[in-house]
């Protein structure tokens, strides 16, 4: 109990701290929306100062990160100039895109990664050759290419639609038509995150059933005659699971880098599109925004491989 | 891999870097050289008469182009300074041109120029940067240690590219070209350093209880002294797998930001700005040949996997011997 309130402690100062740290550089940022306006010349400058002062950018700076902090507690992340709309509502619709593109890509990743790792671990000789010369193929194209090849082939061939998360006459299908029109959307972004994660996870996924597969408790269970198809699924996956778990947590950041190269190159609605556009508009409660959800995220996600991993592997328990 | 092997991706490698490095000689036209009647034009075939090569002539047509045969130039060699190029007024487009009529074979050799010079800057900043707060953090340990371990976990606390877009973000936008890849360069750079940091404190950290390291300094060396003499030498090997892992990374990071259009800007090209004309899709589709700029880098990332590979086995058998 008292490592859990450790880990949850630790990821909350830890947020606490990207906070500080990002809101404190926003600060140091030359420019910002206003001095865009300043230079348009049908804008008088105290109309400028005025601006700036509702929006409170003339206040110091720890009044104004103590301002936004405790505001961004509760889900309002300030109002966005550039689309004159409240941050809080904008962000959330984004970032459920961006869940849900995560999330089915991380979960079919795995299911595939699974048993390519497990009959991989097994192999020897040309399969063997075979399987590592097509993992090191996959893993040295760019992230970029393959969208963009992946993309190409959509509209070459036209099985796909071209980028977007919904066809254009969305609004008047029902809910179970909507729902497979967003899945036939989701198909080529989750496929592109799918193949950029798999070789990393592949070779994973080897490297810990063979630890195992060598361990001497696997050798004596196999002594023992207990059948191979409960050999792996009892003993070897159980014992695998620990350096895969963490695995998991640590790949989320990788996905969520990915994630933002293939929204932005697919046009995928989700936070990556958003934030690059927030950069080039000079729309800092955007990016702050963007940004900390980006850490929870990933936080959350660290803290949740480790709770599991406590749940899961006895020998942290005992450890303490 | 076997040494010699090793040895022949390396020598590739170098040879990349070089032909990127002199593509101001290998590259038959200029990174902004127009060619404005010929826009989105096809690779050019290269035709042989004997030994000696020679291209037809090009005609814009309506849709297209139409190979005029009755016009020969020969490919002149050593010519106005540069390796190879069409004799006036043919012209030789090895991988086409863009929407402007730029050569692009030219323009991913001076692309090359920028990424890869990038990646390579980028990583000797981090390097530095993490040789020198890991090797201080593992040697001294205490409160030292404490910031920079805490300090790192910040940095790792957001997804890699949200971190570069972050760093970006707020920083000056409409900046010079030359401004732009410094920029660019020290925001990967200093922004990559934490994850060598922590693999070289972990060296520092072992290597300073060794024997001869406490022998040297119950004999009164010095801090200074010591990390020079006896903790830097074994940082070495760790330093250099982190190099060809980190260049490949930082590669990719630089064609990503000036993708995006926050990194290196038009006219000069990068792998990443080049591809963002490619971004659009109905563009692509009639002129395959953009992707050359994401093709190109391929072969260097696969260089850089390659030798990571060899440096990383070779360590895991001397660790074992």
């Amino acid at each position: 109990m008292k490592y859990v309130l450790c880990r949850i402690v630790h990821g909350a100062l830890l947020l606490a701290g990207v906070s500080l740290l990002t809101f404190g550089f926003s600060a140091l940022a030359p420019g910002d929306f206003y001095s865009e306006m300043r230079v348009d010349p049908s804008i008088s400058p105290e109309a400028v100062e005025t601006l700036r002062h509702k929006a409170g950018f003339d206040r110091p700076l720890p009044v104004r990160y103590a301002a936004w902090a405790s505001a961004a507690l509760h889900g309002d992340f300030g109002y966005s100039l550039a689309y004159a709309a409240p941050v809080g509502p904008l962000v959330r619709e984004r970032l459920g895109a961006t869940l849900l593109l995560a999330a089915s890509a991380t979960i079919a990743a795995w299911v595939l990664a699974l048993p390519l790792g497990i009959w991989y671990a097994t192999r020897r000789g040309w399969q063997d050759a075979l399987a590592h010369t097509a993992m090191a193929l996959l893993l040295i194209v760019p992230d970029l290419l393959l969208a963009i090849v992946l993309l190409l082939l959509a509209v070459e061939t036209g099985w796909f639609p071209a980028g977007g998360m919904a066809s254009l006459d969305a609004g008047s299908l029902g809910a179970w038509r909507r729902a497979a029109d967003v899945l036939r959307h989701l198909i080529l972004p989750a496929s592109a995150l799918v193949i950029g994660m798999l070789p990393v996870l592949v070779r994973h996924v080897r490297a810990a059933v063979m630890e195992v597969m060598d361990a001497p408790f696997a050798l004596s269970a196999r002594a023992q005659g207990i059948p191979p198809r409960r050999l792996l699924w009892r003993h070897l996956l159980a014992a695998a699971a620990n350096p895969l778990v963490a695995l998991f947590g640590l790949s989320l950041g990788t996905l969520l880098s990915a994630s933002l190269l293939v929204e932005v190159v697919m046009g995928w609605p989700g936070l990556g599109p958003l934030l690059v556009d927030a950069i080039m508009a000079r729309d800092v409660p955007i990016v702050l925004a963007v940004v900390m959800l980006s850490a929870a995220f990933l936080i959350a996600g660290n803290l949740a491989a480790d709770l599991l991993l406590y749940r899961l592997d006895p020998r942290i328990r005992v450890r303490q | 891999m076997t040494r010699r092997q090793t040895w022949a991706v390396a020598a590739c490698l170098t040879a990349m870097h070089l032909a990127a490095f002199r593509a101001d000689w290998l590259a038959p036209y200029g990174y902004a050289d127009q060619h404005r009647e010929f826009p989105y034009a096809p690779p050019t075939p290269i035709h042989w008469a004997g030994i000696r090569p020679f291209v037809y002539g090009l005609a814009p047509e309506d849709d297209g182009y139409r190979v005029d045969a009755t016009r020969r130039y020969p490919v002149q060699f050593l010519s106005r300074g540069r390796l190879f190029g069409a004799a006036e007024p043919g012209v030789i487009f090895l991988l086409g041109t863009d929407g402007d009529g730029r050569d692009v074979f030219s323009r991913v050799l001076y692309g090359a120029r920028v990424s890869l010079a990038a990646g390579l800057l980028a990583a000797l900043l981090s390097l530095g940067i993490g040789c020198m707060l890991g090797t201080v953090a593992g040697f001294f340990g205490g409160w030292v240690d404490q910031l920079l371990m805490r300090g790192s976990e910040l940095f790792m606390a957001l997804p890699w590219l949200y971190l570069l877009l972050a760093v970006r973000a707020f920083l000056p936008l409409h900046i010079g070209s030359l401004q732009a890849f410094f920029l660019v360069v020290a925001i990967i750079g200093g922004v990559g350093w934490v994850r060598p940091a922590r693999l070289i404190r972990g060296v520092v950290l072992s290597q300073r209880e060794r024997p001869f390291v406490l022998a040297a300094r119950g004999f009164g060396a010095g801090p200074a002294y010591l990390i020079r003499r006896h903790i830097l030498p074994f940082t070495w090997g760790i330093t250099l797998t982190q190099a060809t892992v980190l260049i490949p990374q930082y590669i990719l990071a630089e064609v990503t930001l000036s993708f995006l259009g926050l990194g290196v800007a038009e006219p000069v090209p990068s792998w990443g700005n080049m591809l963002s004309e490619a971004r659009q899709y109905h563009v692509l589709t009639g002129h395959p040949w953009l992707l050359a700029p994401g093709i190109a880098a391929v072969p260097a990332l696969l260089g850089y996997l390659l030798l990571a590979e060899a440096l990383s086995s070779r360590k895991f058998k001397n660790m074992t011997n």
